[in-house]
């Protein structure tokens, strides 16, 4: 469980989690090639020399998927509460100011208002490098506000969603998050407005269980580890090996669980589209470009 | 067998028992002793029970012999008719679904079921539904909002199973898509959480108008044992978990998280599982008395906004 090696790691190694920071270097995890950072970062997070999709920080997706300029921040006027009075080797109140110290935000979610390629939209984009994208009362509250604007603002719906789950410090508070957003769904549905969700490397636990599978059409990225409960969880209970490319996203779209696996360069070209179409519009000449992130090697992806 | 903080209690009814026998054995008049020890269980009954850690409120909502689902629905429920199958892949025996009568009107019953001993047990996986169990669920929730019924469901699961087969067959897709059909029902729905409220295997069918709680019931995010090896490292520290994550019945009331606790008979339900079942049988015609006369659309709409409301965080600008 991807939430589990967060809370496990005293001092998070950055080099595993964000692999913007520390070093100019890095071995990529899927072809061992000796990455460039900076060319890492430019090309989306995607490894230059074979494409494998690394985790996103949540500007970076924003960047990616926002037409330039576009963006306007709505979340980050809420912050975390201990309504638990939760203490585990740490004050849940300490950890969090690490942690917003570190992100730069007050909790692991940014919402705001976008269009891609002229298409308006309301973005909602987990950040898993945040207390593993856990979902507490914050993160629960922003994203039921940016549904509830972007019905009133006649916007889709797009999320991004990256999380270990429920966040275990707000207790049942947290478990509470997966029927808030469901509801606030409600008003998009009544509007006809598209909800579309990308599910990205990991979204595990009650964010999958919730607003994250809600989506009247469900995308993931190449590769990328979805599920319920956590590989690690599974084994333990069965006791045997899991199957090969279990809970990965390629696995989920042979089950009928997904409407596509979309690699990062065409992400915001098949969002537009998507919800120009389900709106009854036309797509645009940019919406059917496949490329949109300069890559040397995304066209293999 | 006992659980740890009951064997002063058993300790101390076995004491009467002897002394009982001894006086009928011996023709001699011991009433007036047995009266004081009477006395003395009672006290060490209510203390020990007003005292009860977290941790052990888990053990007694996880207790042998406390009452489960079908128990309730065959004590509290008339003229039950067991409805199976989910119509696409199978039958759940984790879940019971079905028509009752209660208190004068139909309703539609979902309970989450766990064995009663062990056979029963494997044969119900513990309470923790597959896929199938919660399509079956939706699918009485739909038969429920056709025929305009109550919806009474009874919580009890560790959680959602955590098998290759479940997640093949989307186990957070249903969860979620039963939370969301739960919350659009146009009927009064009402949900207690009887034993164990395992996360969202629990929620999935707790989006209810109105979520009861029995006094020694939990329901939480995460099992403390779980929580216990993330945070601390060691399952074994499940106690420290369960005080941190604040998942008794009364925490939860604090929290907003269920409207009512149901009182249990001294010493837990499985100690008097008839007088368990009459408090809850009391609480819920209490409760569809209350919501049947509201409309359809009113129902919906409390209930989305029960929902909507929950969750504590700071406003930034009000701080600064």
């Amino acid at each position: 469980m991807a939430l589990e090696r967060w809370f496990r790691r005293s001092r998070p190694t950055r080099s595993d989690d964000d692999p913007s920071p520390a070093g100019l270097w890095l071995k990529c995890e899927a072809c061992s090639a000796q990455i460039y950072k900076k060319d890492l970062v430019a090309a989306a997070y995607l490894c230059p020399e074979c494409g494998h999709h690394y985790r996103m920080p949540v500007e970076a997706r924003i960047a990616s998927l926002a037409d330039e300029g576009s963006f306007e921040r709505w979340s980050g006027r809420l912050g975390p509460a201990d309504p638990l009075a939760f203490h585990d080797t740490e004050a849940y109140p300490d950890r969090m100011k690490r942690v917003q110290e570190k992100q730069g935000r007050p909790d692991a979610i940014l919402t705001g208002a976008a269009t891609l390629h002229d298409e308006p939209v309301a973005l909602v984009v987990m950040d898993f490098f945040f207390a593993g994208g856990s979902m507490g009362s914050v993160v629960g509250e922003e994203i039921a506000r940016a549904a509830e604007r972007a019905a009133d603002e006649d916007r889709s719906l797009v999320a991004i969603t990256a999380s270990g789950g429920a966040r275990m410090q707000e207790g049942a508070l947290s478990l509470m998050q997966l029927a808030k957003t469901t509801v606030a769904l409600e008003g998009l549905a009544e509007r006809r407005l598209p909800y579309v969700s990308v599910l990205t490397d990991p979204t595990t636990g009650g964010v999958t269980a919730s607003f994250a599978t809600l989506g009247d059409l469900i995308f993931a990225e190449p590769r990328a580890l979805i599920c319920f409960a956590g590989p690690r969880v599974i084994q333990q209970t069965i006791k045997q090996d899991l199957p090969e490319g279990f809970q990965r996203a390629e696995f989920l779209l042979k089950k009928g669980m997904l409407d596509d696996v979309v690699p990062r360069p065409r992400l915001k070209a098949t969002l537009a589209r998507s919800l120009r179409l389900l709106r009854g519009r036309a797509p645009v000449a940019a919406d059917l470009a496949e490329e949109e992130v300069e890559s040397t090697h995304a066209a293999s992806v | 067998m006992p659980l740890p903080f009951e064997r002063p209690i058993e300790d101390l009814e076995a004491k009467i028992r002897d002394m009982r026998s001894y006086a009928a054995e011996q023709r001699i008049d011991l009433d007036e002793e047995i009266r004081l020890l009477e006395t003395r269980l009672e006290r060490l009954k209510v203390q020990t029970f007003a005292d009860l850690s977290r941790w052990e409120r888990v053990q007694v909502a996880r207790a042998p012999g406390r009452p489960t689902g079908l128990d309730y629905v065959h004590s509290l429920f008339g003229g039950f008719q067991e409805l199976h199958g989910d119509r696409t892949l199978g039958d759940d025996p984790a879940v019971v679904t079905g028509l009752a009568r209660f208190d004068g009107r139909t309703v539609v019953v979902v309970a989450q079921q766990k064995g009663r001993d062990t056979k029963e047990n494997i044969h119900r996986n513990f309470g923790m539904s597959h896929p199938s169990g919660y399509r079956k669920a939706m699918r009485m929730f739909d038969l429920a909002d056709r025929f305009g019924h109550p919806v009474v469901t009874l919580i009890d699961t560790p959680g959602a199973y955590p098998g290759i087969a479940a997640e093949e067959q989307g186990q957070a897709w249903v969860i979620a898509e039963s939370i969301r059909r739960m919350s659009r029902l146009r009927v009064p729905a009402v949900s207690v959480v009887i034993g164990e409220g395992g996360s969202g295997g629990a929620l999935a069918i707790g989006v209810a108008n109105r979520v009861l709680i029995l006094e020694n019931a939990t329901y939480s995010v995460i099992s403390p044992e779980s929580c216990a090896a993330i945070l601390w490292r060691d399952a074994a520290e499940a106690p420290k978990a369960a005080e941190a994550l604040k998942l008794t019945a009364r925490d939860l009331a604090e929290l907003d998280v269920v409207d009512r606790v149901i009182e249990e008979p001294i010493g837990g339900a499985h100690k008097d599982p008839a007088a368990a079942m009459r408090s809850v049988g009391a609480a819920l015609r209490e409760e569809l008395a209350a919501l049947a006369s509201e409309d359809p659309e009113a129902l919906r709409r409390a209930r989305h906004d029960r929902f909507r409301r929950l969750g504590r965080y700071v406003e930034l600008d009000a701080v600064a």
